[in-house]
């Protein structure tokens, strides 16, 4: 197969941007990116995009230019960012193209996401009882992950105090201050462990990646960044995952933990590898949670890990550099594709104030999502 | 309970001391709750779940959930929820009664009962043992 690159990156800000709606976000993006790889929409030879909750990607070509590329949609749930940047880079790596477009968008409305039974299989008197949350599973798998590995309601805080804290030094995040300690720790508590500052909120962006051969990088001259891996997984037998009225007495594995070992594997490097890492924070529980599905530590050694600071932009593995879904809120089909937006920005140098020193050369991302998705990416420069 | 109606038909058995009705697949004796509905029931057969479990985890519901779906009160109060390990069988989802937030560890012995949710409608809870 043909070595990929990130040739071109842009996004619109996230959170909160009234009167845009979430396609045109989209399109903004995309002329960012063009612009960041001084290429034209008329080199695009394919494009793949989506959004859970904003339209459909394709009819962005009225605002891009009716050049008769093909531009499939994407609509894959959480995993509608990653599942467009896997489609994207495999157009590439096939040969099929040089130069294609990734893109995700969206705009939800306020508050907690509303499912419906029916959309998922499941029938009505779960959700007229009150228990199709999706906010209840996360507190559910971090209060049992916390009685069985010593985790603190203290370290759930510090990842949220880390999260806006990153947020600040960050011209895309939506939460741009800093929340302290006690705020965070005493503020109105959503689901037991989880306090409202250690949930990230629905809300509004878009990302956009140009992927090109290595070839093609190469003829441009592009500041391009290498895709190493790429792997989606769904969830195995026994696994716990959103909206799961019961769960098998035989536990088994994650999504995560499938998709971070194919992913790494394909890469040919491992978690001692890695430079910098934005991991799924849906809330404070998620990070801690998935930096073990991803090995980088074992259970229970994220509470040390925290106490050190490990994790900070100048630590030994930056998490989540730019505020993760914590300050940047989560717009489904585009927040994935966040995540590598971010590591493009690291593994430049780019990344002003937020800049992980060293000369990062390795970027991990991992999104996951509802029913049970994981995407991961390893970018290398 | 008269006056007051199930929140769905077969969830529990109708007894003096209900259990919850599960599917046993026909092939891999595997246990699911609810009891599948439409083309997949033909793969399991219905099966009373045993009346006490222990808790596997828990949380609170602090902010009234969107309705539809919810068809709680519309004056909210709030509740707990966890997952209770019915030994050998399944874990399922449930609200939790008869406790508070501070009681509740892993592993407590917990046992069904039945609960009025809304005016008029029941579900399914689990309590911790006398």
């Amino acid at each position: 197969m043909t070595q990929v690159q990130i040739i071109g990156a842009g996004i619109h800000p996230f959170g909160r941007t009234d009167g845009r709606s979430g396609r045109d976000q989209g399109v903004f993006a995309v002329r960012q990116a063009l612009a960041d790889a001084g290429l034209a929409w008329t080199d695009i030879e394919c494009a793949y995009g989506g959004s859970d909750s904003a339209g459909n990607a394709d009819i962005m070509v009225n605002e891009l230019g009716l050049t008769g590329l093909p531009f499939i949609n994407v609509s894959n749930g959480c995993a509608t960012g990653g599942s467009a940047l896997a489609s994207a880079r495999n157009a590439v790596a096939s040969g099929q193209c040089d130069i294609a477009l990734a893109v995700g968008f969206d705009k939800h409305p306020r508050g907690a996401f509303n499912a419906k039974p029916g959309d998922w299989g499941l029938p009505e008197w779960y959700g007229e009882t009150g228990m199709m949350l999706t906010t209840q599973f996360f507190a559910l798998k971090i209060q049992r992950y916390m009685q069985l590995h010593g985790i603190s309601r203290e370290t759930l805080g510090k990842v949220a105090e880390k999260a806006f804290r990153n947020g600040t030094l960050c011209d895309h995040a939506w939460r741009r201050s800093p929340v302290d300690l006690d705020t965070i720790l005493n503020a109105p508590m959503v689901n037991d462990p989880l306090t409202k500052y250690m949930f990230c909120s629905p809300a509004e962006g878009a990302v956009a990646l140009i992927i090109a051969s290595e070839k093609k990088a190469r003829e441009l001259g592009a500041d391009g960044v290498k895709i190493a891996s790429i792997a989606v997984r769904t969830r195995p037998p026994g696994s716990f995952e959103v909206f799961a009225p019961a769960i098998s007495v035989d536990r088994g594995g994650k999504p995560t933990e499938l998709a971070s070992q194919a992913a790494y594997e394909a890469a040919g490097i491992g978690p001692e590898d890695i430079d910098v890492a934005q991991l799924q924070d849906t809330e404070s529980g998620a990070e801690i949670m998935h930096m073990a599905e991803n090995g980088f530590c074992q259970d229970g050694e994220q509470e040390q890990w925290f106490a050190e600071g490990r994790t900070e932009l100048n630590g030994q593995l930056p998490v989540n550099t730019d505020g993760g879904c914590l300050a940047c809120g989560e717009p489904i089909g585009a927040s994935g594709l966040r995540q590598v937006y971010e590591n493009t920005v690291q593994l430049r140098g780019r990344g002003g104030a937020r800049q992980v020193p060293g000369n990062p050369k390795t970027a991990y991302s991992h999104v996951y999502g509802a029913p049970g998705l994981s995407a991961v990416a390893i970018l290398e420069r | 309970m008269s006056g007051v109606l199930p929140v769905a038909e077969g969830l529990w058995t109708d007894e003096a001391q209900p259990r919850l009705i599960g599917g046993r697949h026909g092939q891999t004796g595997e246990i699911v709750f609810p009891m599948p509905e439409g083309d997949a029931a033909q793969h399991y057969d219905p099966v009373p779940l045993s009346r006490t479990g222990t808790l596997w985890s828990w949380t609170s519901q602090d902010f009234r959930p969107k309705s539809p779906p919810y068809a709680g009160p519309e004056a909210f109060v709030p509740f707990l929820l966890g997952y209770v390990e019915l030994p050998g069988q399944v874990i399922v989802e449930t609200r939790i009664e008869g406790a508070n937030l501070a009681e509740l560890t892993l592993g407590m012995p917990m046992e069904l009962v039945l609960t009025e949710f809304a005016p008029g409608r029941t579900t399914f809870a689990f309590r911790p043992c006398a």
